[in-house]
């Protein structure tokens, strides 16, 4: 499908407010992940502005694609695109955090509309997503199935379990997109433990691999395009990205993995990104 | 007792075109493989692989099928704990884990094939039933019984042949004691395959002058508390039955409840808090833990006492 420049623009202005709003969340509550929110913000943009198949009026949709955000601790960038979308009001964002409020520390299937499954503890998303795919090939389904997980969560043994069984019943509408910001928590995750040789990896395991740009809307666009094409096996988007993306002071600093900011740094950062005030 | 559960997925399969089963390479052991045969494009085999086939079971509920996710008691719920709780528990997910060769059923291949507290685990996850069946022919029904009740669900399955107990008609309401015998001196609680021992003690203590009634709680979770603490009412006194520790399982659970509305003595007939034994046949490990009527027998006499005031 051809995709406009007008289109990619406002994918990647989406992007930016991903970012302003995610920012805020998290300063405003006092917690949260912004070195992986921002990392990921084109990746979800992408995803929710043109990718996905669902209606937020339907948000139950039996044939809706399915979206797993398996680092489950990028949940505000996810909040923010739900509620851009319709999903829940855009003021529910201001009370994420409280007792009250549907919004988890991780996303929450059960409380928040439009969040297909609960997530919080890495490594996960790529077995349940395999089960997901499957459970639409044994009823006829045509809807896909999205992974976001991040570098470092490759880390977890689940993780590659779920990537053994997918390519062994041949899931090709899973599609796994690595948030690949080479940071996390501790440090570097080629410090902490090493994942290169990382797509071999990937392919060894039987998967259709893909390199791109996570940053760059238009190779994002293409590349979910082209696993479409692929039949016979699940795929992989390796999206290099920076942790911390677009806030200067945080980019590939792992000390702003579960750090909020102050006033101050979100005044800063929000300038950074070309927005005045608070969204 | 595993083999009417795997003939139960089989003939449950064809009534529910929704019903998926998942093995850990333990089929034939488990006799998921009945399943199998019958519905070879609704089984699926992980391998060695139980976090990765919990997480997989999930995702399949999450689609709106009925997964049945079967491997060793001890490798599903130790290893796929976490799995358990955050895919399984916390999403609600209507996954059904069969949890096989149960308790000290696999005798032969010792301590690290045991599941000593898979009960007290279990009752501990929000969300979760547990279950565990006495005999095949009550397997049978509550393979069924669980895969038309929604939710996640624990269903103990022992290795062994069980005494039979019930006829192939008896049904299961998940959730209720089971009244087996009237008795109004004290009662036998039983869990699973020894209720057949707490029915034996019961002659045995018939014969002695004591009358025992004896209640089935098949439902660890959620627990029959009206029923437990009624007989905690009307008896006085409580023994509970297990292939469990004593730690948690049952004895903890009728405890609680009747730590909160009606303390009696109640006596724990379970395994002791120890890693077990490799043995030569399950009897003879039933035996070595303690886990037979006279025993149960002994442990009635001693909480009649207690509730007599004379210890």
């Amino acid at each position: 499908m051809s995709v406009t420049e007008g289109q990619v623009a406002g994918i990647e202005e989406a992007a930016r407010r991903l970012r302003a709003t995610a920012l805020t969340m998290i300063q405003g509550r006092g917690a949260g992940h912004p070195g992986g929110s921002l990392s990921c913000a084109d990746i979800v943009a992408v995803l929710y502005l043109h990718v996905l198949r669902i209606d937020p009026r339907n948000p139950a949709d039996p044939d809706r694609d399915r979206f797993i955000l398996s680092k489950g601790h990028a949940s505000a960038t996810l909040y923010a695109a739900l509620a851009m979308r319709g999903f829940f009001p855009q003021g529910d964002l201001e009370r994420w955090g409280e007792i009250g409020c549907h919004l988890q520390g991780h996303p929450d299937r059960l409380g928040t509309p439009g969040i297909d499954v609960s997530t919080g503890v890495l490594g996960h998303g790529v077995s349940i997503g395999a089960g997901l795919a499957l459970s639409a090939r044994l009823s006829g389904r045509r809807f896909r199935t999205y992974v976001l997980v991040g570098d470092g969560e490759c880390q977890a043994g689940v993780l590659w379990e779920g990537a053994m069984a997918a390519a062994r019943y041949r899931l090709a509408a899973l599609t796994v997109i690595v948030d690949a910001n080479g940071v996390q928590l501790d440090g570097f995750v080629h410090d902490v433990m090493p994942l290169e040789p990382f797509a071999d990896k990937w392919r060894s395991f039987g998967w259709a691999v893909r390199e791109v740009d996570g940053h760059n809307v238009r190779e994002l666009l293409d590349a979910l395009d082209a696993v479409r094409n692929v039949h016979d096996r699940p795929s992989v988007l390796i999206a290099r990205t920076i942790k911390g993306k677009g806030v200067g002071f945080m980019e590939n600093d792992h000390l702003w993995h579960g750090v909020a900011p102050t006033r101050e740094e979100l005044a800063a950062a929000l300038r950074g990104l070309g927005v005045e005030d608070a969204p | 007792m595993r083999r009417e559960v795997g003939e139960a997925l089989a003939e449950y399969g064809t009534a529910n075109p929704d019903v998926v089963v998942l093995d850990c390479d333990v089929s034939i052991s488990t006799q998921t493989v009945l399943f199998r045969r019958a519905h070879p494009d609704r089984f699926f085999n992980l391998g060695i692989a139980e976090a990765g086939m919990i997480d997989m079971a999930a995702g399949l509920a999450l689609g709106g099928k009925i997964p049945f996710a079967s491997a060793f008691a001890a490798m599903l719920c130790y290893r796929g704990l976490e799995q358990i709780r955050t895919c399984v528990a916390y999403n609600e997910a209507n996954v059904k884990l069969l949890a096989g060769y149960a308790g000290i059923s696999d005798y032969k291949d010792g301590p690290t094939h045991h599941s000593l507290f898979d009960l007290a685990v279990m009752r501990a996850v929000p969300n979760m039933t547990v279950v565990a069946p006495a005999d095949g022919n009550e397997a049978k029904a509550m393979v069924r019984a669980i895969g038309e009740r929604p939710g996640p669900t624990y269903m103990r399955v022992s290795r062994d042949d069980v005494p039979t107990l019930f006829g192939g008609d008896v049904a299961v309401e998940i959730g209720k004691g089971r009244l087996m015998a009237e008795g109004g001196d004290l009662t036998i609680l039983a869990i699973g395959t020894v209720l057949g021992a707490a029915v034996a003690a019961g002659a045995e203590l018939s014969a002695e002058g004591v009358s025992a009634r004896i209640v089935e709680i098949h439902t660890l979770k959620p627990l029959d508390a009206a029923l437990i603490i009624r007989c905690a009412r009307e008896t006085g006194a409580l023994v509970t039955v297990e292939e469990h520790s004593v730690i948690g399982g049952l004895h903890g659970a009728v405890c609680e409840a009747v730590g909160r509305e009606r303390p009696v003595p109640v006596a724990a007939v379970g395994i002791p808090d120890r890693f077990q034994r490799t043995a030569p046949d399950v009897d003879a490990l039933m035996r070595y833990c303690r886990l037979t009527p006279d025993a149960v027998a002994e442990a009635a006499r001693e909480v009649l006492a207690a509730k007599r005031g004379e210890r």
